[in-house]
């Protein structure tokens, strides 16, 4: 697979001939902070971002996308799949980790087609951080870097100079009009193996003690701990850590009928564990009535039971965005699991 | 493309009829003429377009018919457009789902004793007639089904019957609460468990009823002696996908759309919050 080193103005030109050519998404300003938005020129991709507000899952997972439409007359039900291809600029490392674990969510042991087809239809263009957010902790999560699951890797090698490697097929094409560019020498490839060993101690804004690995068998131990009632008694129940956070995947599925009233639409929308109903059946009985109970479980979600799903790997990818999006700030896996540690 | 697992096969309504006050009773057979291919204890995803979807147990064997029965107690959005079914009416199904009881397993052989609490009898039903119908698999039969009162009794027919069926050893009703049509046992399910002539060391014990149910027949059970690997229990959550993906059945680790509804008790007992 070809490694090209380019100049700024190279990258530029790269990105509005990609723009040209296909549906592209990319990391765009929004007031002081950052987001993902269909890109109309290259001028508008930020790559020195720290940390986009949504994280790129709604492109796989959209917040609301109808699944089937139906027939209220005789109950038939019809697939409803988007299939469009797109492009993606600007992904980070530790949200290419949380991209490849929805991937094996959502493809076994059941197939969900909805997501499978935005995701093969997605070329992803990952980008090494410059710039470090607030409250990143990739660098303890093993998620600073990235070594797969992206099409294309882009890292800003020197003050002009970026490295462009593309890792697939996908991202071999979508690199084709650079085919003037220089290609990567060794000191490119030394400059960019620079750049990850920075930024593994970079991105390490809160200071974890405990081994991701450790996580599960922490957790196992402290079902009991007063820490669930301590921190959840602030709990607004708001959703927002769900709402922010890259591996967070619940949802409620709901029935729009049309204005003829004789067709509509069975519609996906995300659903998140933190808020009061997410477990209330008919009674009414709430199995996770307490909100001790729904704050507990959305630690063990990350670090206990998802991981038994992908292979043992922690899902919190320390993005920090559950951290800054509380507002009672309570949602920080770093001081729960350093806790945790410290009681045993 | 791959089939897409959220979508409803066409099913038509057969028969819907008043059971109770609350309860209706359904036969569904689907459109393509296949049967729904279920176990006893499994559940399927039914849609009632415009409104949604559910989890409903299948209440009959696949023993007995290509059909299959559900029964609904009216109390919200999908089981309230379920009440207002007519013969002929069309309905969308997703499943079957989820692990039934053991009948094959864990239960051949043994003693087998049924402990079902108002709308609990629905999905048991389907073991029941399992068994009854290989009855030469199993050892003894005892069902103990209890209600709240005489007019919520469900499948009153079904119960009359084996009452006086042969293949069935011991068959034990109560209500919470009499009433002058009443001559039968009044008092919790709990009163008739130490009635059974069990043979505590080969049998096994079916569990379903309402949450609150759960915590006082286990009780009594552990009084009595049995293992908890020899307690099944079936359990309701809320359910959205079936499938393991929407998050809203999880108890701790387990998905009780994939795992269960049907768990060995040993094997859940000291998660929290599970019963
Ligand atoms: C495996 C399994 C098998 C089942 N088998 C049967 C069966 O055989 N027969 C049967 O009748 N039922 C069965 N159920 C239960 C049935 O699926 C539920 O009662 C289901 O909710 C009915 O759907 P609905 O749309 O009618 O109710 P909904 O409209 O979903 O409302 C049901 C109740 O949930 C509560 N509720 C829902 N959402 C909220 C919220 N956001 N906030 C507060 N309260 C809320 C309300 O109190 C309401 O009374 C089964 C459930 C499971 C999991
Ligand atoms: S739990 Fe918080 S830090 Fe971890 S991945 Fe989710 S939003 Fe990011
Ligand atoms: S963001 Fe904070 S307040 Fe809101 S649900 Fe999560 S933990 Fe509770
Ligand atoms: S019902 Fe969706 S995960 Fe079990």
């Amino acid at each position: 697979m070809s490694k090209k080193a380019v100049s700024q103005s190279e990258l530029e030109n790269w990105v509005d001939s990609v723009i040209q050519g296909h549906k592209t998404y990319g990391v765009k300003s929004k007031q002081d902070k950052y987001d993902y938005g269909i890109l109309e020129n290259a001028s508008q991709l930020k790559l020195d971002y720290d940390v986009t507000i949504r994280s790129p899952k709604f492109l796989f997972l959209p917040a609301v996308e109808s699944i089937a439409s139906f027939n209220r007359e005789n109950a038939k039900y019809e697939s409803e799949i988007e299939n469009e291809a797109f492009v993606v600029f600007g992904v980070h490392p530790y949200d290419v980790v949380a991209i490849n674990q929805m991937d094996t969510i959502f493809s076994q042991p059941n197939r969900d087609e909805h997501y499978m087809t935005r995701r093969n239809n997605a070329t992803i263009v990952a980008v090494d951080v410059q710039t470090p957010s607030e409250d990143v902790f990739a660098g303890y999560m093993g998620t600073a870097t990235v070594e797969e699951g992206f099409d294309v890797l882009v890292t800003r090698i020197g003050d002009d100079a970026y490295l462009i490697d593309a890792a697939t097929e996908k991202g071999e094409k979508l690199i084709a009009s650079l085919s003037g560019a220089n290609d990567a020498d060794d000191s490119d490839i030394q400059s960019r193996a620079d750049v990850w060993e920075e930024n593994k101690n970079k991105l390490r804004r809160h200071e974890l003690e405990v081994e991701p690995s450790e996580w599960p068998e922490l957790l196992k131990k402290s079902v009991e701990s007063p820490l669930w009632e301590e921190k959840s008694e602030k709990c607004f129940s708001c959703g927002s850590c769900n709402l922010v956070c890259p591996t967070c995947y619940c949802f409620d599925v709901q029935e729009d009928v049309n204005w003829d009233m004789k067709s509509g639409k069975r519609v996906r929308t995300w659903d998140g564990c933190m808020l009061t109903n997410f477990a209330t059946v008919a009674g009414p009985h709430n199995f996770r009535a307490d909100k001790a109970e729904r704050y507990r479980h959305r630690y063990y979600r990350k670090g206990a039971y998802v991981p038994e799903k992908i292979d043992g790997e922690i899902a919190c990818i320390g993005c920090g965005r559950c951290i800054n999006a509380c507002v009672a700030k309570i949602a920080n896996p770093v001081e729960v699991m350093n806790r945790l540690a410290e009681e045993k | 493309m791959a089939e897409d697992m959220y979508v409803p096969l066409q099913a038509t309504t057969l028969r819907s009829e008043e059971m109770t006050e609350t309860e209706r009773f359904f036969e569904f057979k689907l459109d393509s003429g296949e049967p729904l291919g279920h176990e006893p204890g499994q559940f399927a995803e039914v849609s009632i377009p415009g409104i949604g979807e559910a989890p409903i147990s299948i209440s009959s064997s696949s023993t007995r018919s290509d059909t299959f029965e559900m029964v609904v107690r009216n109390v919200g959005n999908v089981s309230n457009g379920m009440h207002q079914l007519s013969k002929g009416d069309k309905i969308g199904i997703r499943g079957p789902f989820g692990k039934g009881f053991p009948v094959e397993e864990d239960m051949k052989g043994k003693d087998l004793l049924f402990i079902c609490g108002g709308i609990g009898l629905v999905p048991v039903r389907s073991a029941i007639q399992h068994v009854l119908d290989n009855r030469s698999d199993y050892g003894s039969i005892s069902i103990l089904f209890g209600a709240k009162s005489p007019s919520e009794r469900l499948f009153v027919d079904e119960l009359a019957e084996w009452k006086e069926d042969d293949k069935i050893d011991c068959f034990m009703e109560t209500v919470d609460k009499g009433d002058e049509s009443w001559a039968g046992n009044v008092g919790l399910i709990t009163t008739c468990i130490p009635k059974v002539d069990h043979d505590i060391s080969n049998t096994k014990v079916i569990i379903c009823g309402p949450p609150v149910m759960y915590k006082f027949v286990l009780i009594e059970l552990e009084k009595l002696g049995f293992s908890h690997d020899d307690i099944f229990v079936s359990l309701e959550r809320r359910m959205k996908c079936g499938v393991g993906l929407c998050g809203h059945c999880q108890i701790n680790g387990y998905y009780v759309c994939q795992d269960g509804p049907v768990f060995k008790y040993s094997d859940i007992e000291d998660e929290k919050g599970a019963i």
